[in-house]
Formats: C-alpha cells, sequence, structure tokens
C-alpha cells in the first residue's frame, strides 16, 4: 500500500516538473514546481518513515483501549492556529486598505484585489477547512471507538490539503483567479482539492464502517452532509475549460446569469455547508463533551439535520435580488432563506439547552463561554441573514457593508469561537495534559476578541445603512443628493473602527496561540495552579 | 414503532450519504435547471457580441487584478441606480460573460456602463494614482500596468476556449486573433475595417497614450470604454420580453 502511495508522489514529481518546464506563463511554472518540490518532500518522508519502521498500528493499546490516531490530530491544531493568525493578519491588512488606501502599496501583489480572496480563502479555507477536517478526525474515532482508518490516507488528506492552501495562497498574490468569490483558485488547483476531498471522504466512511457502535452519533450526520455537498458544489461550480493545460488561465463554463446562479448556490452554500453543516458538527461533539451534558434533544437534532440541509441549499438566490436573475428565482430564494430561520434556531436551542443543569460552568469554564458565546452569535446571524434576504431590504443592504458585517458576526461571533472552544479543548485532550496552561488567559482572549467582533460589526451596521441610504437620498429639486465618492467619504471612520476592531481579534488569537503552544509543552502557569478547569479525560490524574 | 425509523439511517453510513446527496440535490435542480431554457434568461439582444481580442485581454486583466471585489456590474432596477449608473442590466448583457462579473459589493461605483463615461487620458491617470482625479478615493494605484506590455501566451487559444464554452467565435475571429490584438491600438493599422466588421461597434485608437508599446492599460481600458455600449437602448423593446 506504501509503495502506491510513493508511485504516486513519484508520478507527481514527474507531473508537477513536466508542467513547470511546459509551462506557457510564469504561474504554471512556479506553481509546477511548488507541486512538485511537495511531491519530492513526500517521497522522501514516505521512504525515511519506512526505514524507522513504524509499525502498522495496532487497534488498542496495552489497556484494550483504542489506540487511536493522535498525531494527525496535533498536526491539525498546529495547522489551524498557525493559518487563524495568518487570516486574521491579513483581515487587518486589508481592513488597514480601506481605511488608509496608500498601504496598498501600488505594486501588483500587494493590492486590495488580490488579498482580499487570500484573507477570505485563509480564514474559511485555511483556517476552517484544517479546523474542520481535523475536529471530524477527532469526533469519528472517539463516537466510532475506533482508529481513524488508513495509515497514509489521512496524512495526504492532512498535506495534501496545505498543499492546496499554499497553491491559492501563491495564486492570489500572483493574479491567478476564477474571480469566483470562495472559489478562486485556478482548474488545476480545483483538480487537485477534489483529488484530496475523495480521499478525505473514504477515510471519514471508512471509519465509520471499523466503528463499534451501531449507531452513528448526530455529529457523524453533519460532517458527512458537509464533506458530501461540498463536493458536489465544488465540481459543478469549478467546471471550466482551461486554455492551454500548461498555462493557468481557464473560463468558466456557465455565463452570465447562469453563472452567477451556479456560483452563489455553491457561495451561499460554503457558508451552509462548509461553516454550518461542519461547524454544527463541532457543536454536536464538543458542546456536550466539555459540559458533560447529553444533547438536549434527539428529535430536535433529527429534525434540525434534515431541514437545514433541505433548505440551505435553495437560499443562493438571495445573493442575487434584483439583478437579471428571474424573479420567481429571487422569491424563492427568500423564501427559503426565511423558512432556514427555523432549523437554525431549532439547532441553537438544541446547542444552548444541552447546558441544562451546567449553566453555572458558563461562571467557571472560560471555554464553555466561547462555545455559548458561538452559538449565540450563530442564533443571532441567522436571524440577521433571513432579515437581509428580503427583497426590500435587500435593496437596501445589498453591495454595502452591512453584509460585510453580516459575514462576519457569523465568521467571527460563530465559526472562530466554536473553534476556539474545540482548540481549547482538544490540546490537552491530544497532548494528555491535566488543563489548559491558563484559564484566565482564554478570559483575556475571550473579551479581548468579543469587543473587537462588536466594534467590527456595529462600525459595519453603521457604515453599511448610511451608504445605502446616501446613494438613494434625493435632495428638495429631486436630484440625486450625492456623489459616489461623498459616500466613500463617510465610510472612512468606520474602516478606522473597524480595523481597530481587526488589531484587538488579531491580538486574542495571539494569546490563544501562546496558551495552546505553553499546554502542549505541559507548562501550567503557577499563580492558576490550584483552580483550572481539568480535562475530564484525564481526571484524578492530577498530582 | 411505524413503518419508518430514522435508526434505519444512523445505523447505515451509505444510506446516510444517499440520502444527504439526494436532499441537497433538490434545490439547486429547481433553481438552476431552468435558466438554461427560460426565454429571459436566454433572450438574444441586438448589438451584443462577443468580446474583441484586446477587450478579452483586458476583461483577463480585470479579473487578475481583482476588480470584481469592490465593483459590480449589475445595475438594479431601482430609480437611484438608473439615474446614477443607467439603464437597469440586462441578462443578455452578460451572456458572453465566461465567468459572470456582476459583483457583490460596491466598495466602488457600478461598472457595468463605465464606456464612454471617462476620458482615456481620465482613465491611465485614474489608475496610475486614483486620487490625482478622485481625491476621496480608496482604490488602489495600479502604475505598473502602464509600463507592464501585454503579455498573452496565445490569444487565439483564449478565444478557443471561449469557444468550447459556448462563444460563438468564428474561425476567421480565431484566426485573425493575434492580428486583431495589435489593430485595435493602431487606426492606421491594414485591417481595421475588417476588426470592425468583426467586432461592430469596436473602439480603435491607442487607450494608454504611448503608442509605442502595447501595454496592460491598454487592455484594461479598451475593456472598461466598452463596457455597457453595445446595446443601444433606444431600440430595445422591453415589451418584447414580457410573456
Amino acid at each position: 500500500m506504501n509503495l502506491l502511495w510513493l508511485a504516486f508522489t513519484i508520478f507527481a514529481a514527474l507531473l508537477g516538473i513536466m508542467l513547470s518546464a511546459k509551462a506557457v506563463d510564469p504561474g504554471m511554472m512556479i506553481h509546477g514546481m511548488i507541486f512538485s518540490i511537495a511531491a519530492v518532500i513526500s517521497a522522501f518522508a514516505i521512504i525515511s518513515r519506512h526505514y524507522r519502521s513504524i509499525q502498522a498500528p495496532s487497534l488498542t493499546n496495552g489497556n484494550g483501549d483504542v489506540d487511536y490516531n493522535i498525531d494527525i490530530i496535533k498536526a491539525g491544531v498546529i495547522a489551524s492556529t498557525f493559518w487563524g493568525v495568518i487570516g486574521f493578519t491579513v483581515g487587518l491588512v486589508i481592513a488597514l486598505q480601506l481605511a488608509f488606501p496608500v498601504l496598498n502599496l501600488d505594486l501588483p501583489w500587494t493590492n486590495f484585489g488580490r488579498l482580499r480572496p487570500l484573507h477570505t480563502s485563509a480564514v474559511v479555507f485555511a483556517f476552517g477547512g484544517n479546523i474542520l477536517i481535523m475536529t471530524s478526525f477527532h469526533v469519528v474515532q472517539r463516537t466510532c471507538r475506533a482508529r481513524l482508518a488508513g495509515d497514509l490516507a489521512p496524512w495526504f488528506v492532512f498535506w495534501g490539503y496545505q498543499l492546496f492552501i499554499v497553491l491559492a495562497a501563491t495564486g492570489y498574490v500572483l493574479g491567478i483567479t476564477q474571480s469566483k468569490e470562495y472559489a478562486e483558485p485556478e482548474w488545476y488547483v480545483d483538480i487537485w482539492l477534489t483529488v484530496v476531498w475523495v480521499v478525505y471522504l473514504l477515510v471519514f466512511l471508512a471509519t465509520l464502517w471499523k466503528r463499534k457502535e451501531k449507531h452513528i452519533y448526530v455529529a457523524n450526520w453533519f460532517y458527512i452532509a458537509f464533506i458530501v455537498t461540498v463536493a458536489m458544489l465544488h465540481i459543478i461550480n469549478n467546471l471550466s475549460m482551461p486554455v492551454s493545460f500548461a498555462g493557468v488561465k481557464s473560463y468558466s463554463l456557465f455565463a452570465g446569469v447562469q453563472s452567477a446562479l451556479t456560483q452563489w448556490w455553491y457561495g451561499h452554500n460554503a457558508v451552509g455547508f462548509f461553516l454550518t453543516a461542519g461547524f454544527l458538527g463541532i457543536m454536536y461533539y464538543f458542546i456536550p463533551k466539555r459540559v458533560n451534558r447529553p444533547v438536549y434533544s434527539y428529535r430536535l437534532s433529527i429534525i434540525h439535520f434534515w431541514s437545514l440541509i433541505f433548505l440551505y441549499i435553495w437560499a443562493g438566490p438571495h445573493h442575487l435580488h434584483y439583478t437579471a436573475l428571474p424573479d420567481w428565482a429571487q422569491t424563492l430564494g427568500m423564501t427559503f432563506s426565511i423558512m432556514l430561520w427555523m432549523p437554525s434556531w431549532g439547532g441553537m436551542i438544541n446547542g444552548l439547552m444541552t447546558l441544562s443543569g451546567a449553566w453555572d460552568k458558563l461562571r467557571t469554564d472560560p471555554v464553555v463561554r466561547f462555545m455559548v458565546a458561538s452559538v449565540a452569535f450563530y442564533g443571532m446571524s441567522t436571524f440577521e441573514g433571513p432579515l437581509m434576504s428580503i427583497k426590500a431590504v435587500n435593496a437596501l443592504s445589498h453591495y454595502t457593508d452591512w453584509t460585510i458585517g453580516h459575514v462576519h458576526s457569523g465568521a467571527l461571533g460563530w465559526v472562530a469561537y466554536i473553534s476556539f472552544g474545540a482548540l481549547y479543548f482538544l490540546v490537552p485532550v491530544v497532548w494528555k495534559r491535566k488543563s489548559l496552561y491558563s484559564d484566565a488567559l482564554v478570559n483575556v482572549h475571550f473579551w479581548i476578541s468579543t469587543l473587537g467582533i462588536l466594534l467590527y460589526i456595529t462600525a459595519m451596521w453603521v457604515s453599511g445603512i448610511l451608504q445605502g441610504l446616501m446613494w438613494r437620498a434625493y435632495d428638495a429639486f429631486g436630484f440625486l443628493e450625492y456623489s459616489f465618492s461623498e459616500t466613500v467619504e463617510a465610510m472612512h471612520p468606520f474602516y478606522v473602527i473597524r480595523a481597530l476592531g481587526g488589531v484587538l481579534f488579531v491580538i486574542g488569537s495571539l494569546i490563544m496561540a501562546y496558551n495552546l503552544w505553553r499546554t502542549a509543552r505541559g507548562d501550567v502557569r503557577q499563580k492558576e495552579a490550584g483552580h483550572l478547569v481539568l480535562n475530564s479525560e484525564m481526571v484524578g490524574a492530577r498530582s | 414503532m411505524s413503518l419508518f425509523s430514522h435508526k434505519t439511517i444512523e445505523k447505515n453510513s451509505i444510506l446516510l450519504v444517499v440520502l444527504s446527496l439526494l436532499v441537497v440535490s433538490i434545490g439547486g435542480l429547481v433553481e438552476i435547471a431552468p435558466l438554461f431554457y427560460l426565454e429571459s434568461t436566454i433572450e438574444k439582444v441586438k448589438g451584443m457580441r462577443p468580446y474583441s481580442p484586446l477587450e478579452l485581454a483586458g476583461r483577463d486583466i480585470y479579473i487578475r487584478e481583482g476588480c470584481y471585489n469592490c465593483h459590480s456590474q449589475m445595475i438594479r432596477p431601482l430609480r437611484d441606480e438608473a439615474e446614477r449608473y443607467g439603464h437597469y442590466s440586462l441578462a443578455a448583457e452578460s451572456m458572453y460573460d465566461h465567468p459572470f462579473q456582476w459583483g457583490s459589493k460596491r466598495t466602488g461605483p457600478d461598472l457595468a456602463r463605465v464606456g464612454g463615461r471617462y476620458s482615456d487620458e481620465w482613465h491611465v491617470t485614474h489608475m496610475k494614482n486614483p486620487r490625482d482625479v478622485v481625491p476621496e478615493s480608496i482604490m488602489p494605484g495600479y502604475p505598473f500596468l502602464a509600463t507592464t506590455a501585454l503579455a498573452v501566451p496565445n490569444i487565439a487559444d483564449n478565444l478557443i476556449a471561449n469557444k468550447m464554452v459556448g462563444v460563438p467565435y468564428s474561425d476567421e475571429m480565431i484566426a485573425q486573433a493575434a492580428a486583431d490584438l495589435n489593430t485595435q491600438v493602431d487606426p492606421d493599422a491594414d485591417d481595421v475595417d475588417g476588426l470592425l466588421e468583426r467586432y461592430p461597434k469596436a473602439q480603435v485608437r491607442d487607450f494608454d497614450g504611448n503608442p509605442a508599446m502595447l501595454s496592460e492599460m491598454d487592455a484594461l481600458i479598451a475593456y472598461l470604454q466598452m463596457m455597457g455600449t453595445l446595446v443601444d437602448f433606444t431600440s430595445y423593446d422591453v415589451d418584447a420580453n414580457k410573456r
């Protein structure tokens, strides 16, 4: 089996060299090289692993417990923390560029147009994606009481995904993009991601097949829906015709209105399945684990799951209100977006009510505070979303910063907070530490980043609604009151406030990275030594 | 329990995968599939033609620099937008856009009908440093466009790829693509008439004020100056599309 992987890496190295040598543009030359270097390193790693003769993992360790694949979780924790800090920082940079345009430096590689996809992909796919892959590997092992399937396959998923991130990110800076939001990587990077994704699905399913539990736990349903649906969306939305097989450029299969709805069918469900369904999987495992209570309602989770995945897929057209998309499609998208409010809040209730009888933990455990705040933000942004999908509201909010604020209340408040909660939970578990290095630092992280989020979204609410109103304002003579540039000028103070919010959020993430690093090292902050929240998987181990 | 129990699905991973896939397919099928045959989304409008090679190269630069992050190309049928930007956008106006450039954010103004609004010289100055002409602007400067020669490995291949996804480029257009690229910036070139026949309303002139070089700036401004100029709205019959 390992020989097959080795053959694959050698083939990949040759392919990379060939693409690089035959390249018709500098982009493909660089990417071919990166690809072959990655393949050569992998081949070397596989060979040296063989000679270090790491034994095929046994299914159980000495005590009869399952010998879980923990190394892959550790790698995932490190990668997601790393990409998180990078992604938030690039976000801060582009926020500052909007407040102070001189920071674009007038260079091709540093202008807002190229860095904005770098930010969105870094936070959604690099940070969020690593969190999803890592937590899904942890959850599926634990809830199936089985070691992760495959020996090298999970590592292929991990490193293959990092390679996807590097190709996408370097591509943006070099100006390689399909110009479809959240689907910017070009055709060859898309093919690579498809390969990685198929192996990911197989690893996940094969682990389920090994399970010692009859039932597949609810968190895994959400992970499955996320993996399968993202595959469908990714493949269909990225269908395109390369100009040359040795060049980066391609033209999308669909044009105009068909291309628009396909893209927003993809785009909205990148939110619905990548940033929601997958992260709900995290909620359904980590909240019950952390507060040591069962999920509030089993029935509610069934209804939550099926209604959420059925309704979400219809909501895409609300990104295209009042455009050349036919009215019936817009209205359908709006109707389903409003209906989506119900399963969203059903899920929120299921998450929050899981704390029944354990609400005191909100006071005593700062990690629980992150998790509860994340579900609360989830509730807020899934209320705001349906509101903004109403055509009359959308006429005002569309094209403005209100959308940006809405996205960030979901991305920072919900996605990032539940991820932080999972990271704080996981590091002591996989590094086998009795507690975090410091709970006080978790608390500082919580408040500093919450303040950051509040500054961010309130600034965007004001700037968005203000600009929307200014665009449509008429003077006493029936003329448009403001020129476009006057509305841009009015945004400046809010862009500064937003950047300030970003500064706080980045500082918070650095505090987390420090805390996790000290925890992994096995340090305990002496001042807090007596009253840290203990890792429940090592109870009684404290000396 | 009755005939069906959810436990069946919970115990069978393949069933769970298949049912999930089924449930998530419905919405997309119902909403997207009709767009490929409904009259209002595939109507032909007089004046629409494929991009000339130079315009296409300019559009590729527009995409490369991520202009779509801040500029929309979709005027909504709202009073203020019609007054600020012009006639609302028709589906047909982006029928040759692979992919669409409607955008989702207006950090800068809509560009669907920016063609002919400003002079070439204004665009050149604006691209080099936007604040020289619009003091409040927060747009990045793109001075490098004027100093970079337009480098497309083989423009005919770009036309061929577009043709394969449905843009009606003729064999003649493809054969002449490389020549047309240069002809459009040179009013004294031999085949200007041929270019105009292939691409009616194409604007032929040196766009960036530097006839010595065919620059990326030439291509981008050629694209910007044709945007929204193809359809003649004095002859567009709104009612013809009502049914």
